[in-house]
């Protein structure tokens, strides 16, 4: 696959020099431009505005959901609807598949609002990088990725402080069972890997494979367009190539959405538990 | 994916994605703040509430079940038992039946034979009696067929001889004395 698009980008630089027609996409696609409160620390943009629009229909569909719940509860109707048992499954999968799963019920039902709130924006966010019309997820900027790994941050920082005191710094940067002279090397390392990078790849991860899904699909698809009418003769064809790839990414970039959600949720649970545990 | 990627950072012009913008910064944090809120303290209880709510609600009426299931048990046993008892009971009211109607049937029996003896005993006494009559009236008979007979031949020969007299005489005294 990489071979193939380094191929497309090749088959794309004579033709885009030569006909001077083909714009090829730019990181610039992630700063669109400002269109409310320009100047101020409010400055929306068409991602900003995403952001809260993906944000007002989670909160519709979770309130929905939630009323549904209450009302369940009051009637002693137990048996769910069609409704309801999808937002039950949407909500379990992350309650038991990730943090019962890590983390046992007690301490999962205890981190269970920051696990259920970062899964669904994450998995919100991202999803808008297909959406038609949208076309870009919301966390393909740093900010929200960075946010969301701050978030994990102080989290699992807190739990391994609440459980162990200071205690939790020493397992950490002195793991036991590692004869003292090491300590110089592993310390160094362990404090690299605990508190720097777990939260810069969380956040890193997340934001680049948003980047790099949606820049593929756009380079996809301008070629696309390219090709079709810009193009003579039998470039015309590979039109019909750069499509078959824009469609198969697309579906890709679902299961993307999907996966990095996951991941990212995954990941801040197994740091928590990870804090959690008595012996590094 | 990553060349082409390399290339498209290389030949950008300025904007670094690492580096956030505040109002970046800023409108994610609102929008992480207002999500965290709403699942923390509107969801995520409700949905609790409610799957607690059903996990008991389903215990609570696996043991009503299971109550129930329980008295369907005893009340199975307690129809059983009567029927035992009934059982019972048939077998005992045929027994005694059966016992009375052999006793009954042997009293019929041992009665019918009593009769039949006295009813025996009785015709028995009649001929007795019959046969007795008979004798009476039989020996009268012989006794006047005799004495006629005699009296004839007594009539005849009385003339001729006195012992011939004294015969009849004989005879008649034997003939009486036999009778008594």
């Amino acid at each position: 696959m990489v071979s193939s698009l380094s191929l497309l980008s090749a088959v794309l630089k004579p033709v885009a020099e030569g006909e001077g027609g083909f714009e090829a996409p730019t990181i610039n696609e992630f700063y669109p431009e400002v269109v409310a409160f320009a100047g101020t620390p409010f400055e929306l943009n068409r991602i900003m505005l995403i952001r809260l629009l993906v944000t007002a229909l989670l909160i519709l569909v979770f309130w929905l959901w939630s009323n549904r719940f209450r009302k369940s509860t009051e009637t002693g109707q137990f048996v769910p609807g069609r409704f309801q048992m999808f937002g039950e499954m949407a909500l379990n999968f992350v309650r038991k598949s990730i943090a019962h799963e890590q983390l046992g019920e007690k301490d999962g039902d205890r981190f269970l609002p920051l696990l259920t709130t970062i899964f669904f924006i994450v998995l919100g966010m991202n999803i808008t990088g297909i959406i038609p019309g949208l076309n870009i997820a919301g966390t393909s900027v740093i900010g929200l990725p960075l946010i969301l790994a701050l978030a994990a941050y102080v989290t699992f920082i807190y739990a391994g402080v609440k459980k162990h005191g200071l205690g939790f710094f020493k397992n950490a940067l002195f793991p036991a069972g590692v004869p003292p002279a090491f300590y110089v090397l592993v310390t160094p390392i362990e404090f690299l890997s605990t508190f720097i990078l777990r939260p810069v790849t969380l956040a890193l991860r997340l934001m680049m494979n948003m980047i790099a899904g949606h820049l593929l699909l756009v380079l996809c698809f301008t070629a696309t367009q390219y090709f079709f009418f810009n193009s003579e003769g039998i470039f015309k064809a590979f039109g019909v190539g750069t499509f078959t790839f824009g469609f198969v990414f697309t579906l890709f970039e679902m299961l993307v959405a999907f996966l990095q959600a996951y991941v990212f949720t995954l990941l801040t649970t197994v740091y928590i538990q990870l804090s959690l545990a008595d012996e590094h | 994916m990553t060349p082409v990627i390399h290339e498209i950072m290389r030949t950008s012009a300025a904007a670094n994605p690492l580096v956030p913008a505040t109002a970046d910064l800023v409108w994610s944090a609102v929008v992480f703040a207002i999500l965290l809120v709403f699942f923390w303290f509107k969801v995520l209880p409700n949905f609790k509430k409610n799957i607690d709510a059903r996990t008991e609600a389903i215990e609570g009426r696996l043991a009503l079940a299971e109550k129930a299931q329980a008295e369907a048990a005893a009340k199975t046993a307690n129809i059983e038992a009567d029927q035992a008892a009934a059982r019972q009971e048939r077998a005992e009211i045929i027994n005694a039946a059966r016992a009375e109607a052999a006793q009954v049937s042997a009293e019929i029996t041992e009665a019918a034979k009593l009769n039949a003896e006295r009813m025996i005993e009785n015709a028995k006494k009649q001929i007795d009696a019959d046969t007795q009559a008979a004798v009476i009236a039989l020996r009268a008979e012989v006794g006047s067929l005799a004495l006629e007979l005699a009296s004839s031949v007594v009539q005849n020969n009385l003339k001729e001889d006195k012992s011939a007299s004294a015969i009849v005489d004989g005879f008649l005294a034997d003939l009486e004395k036999e009778g008594k």
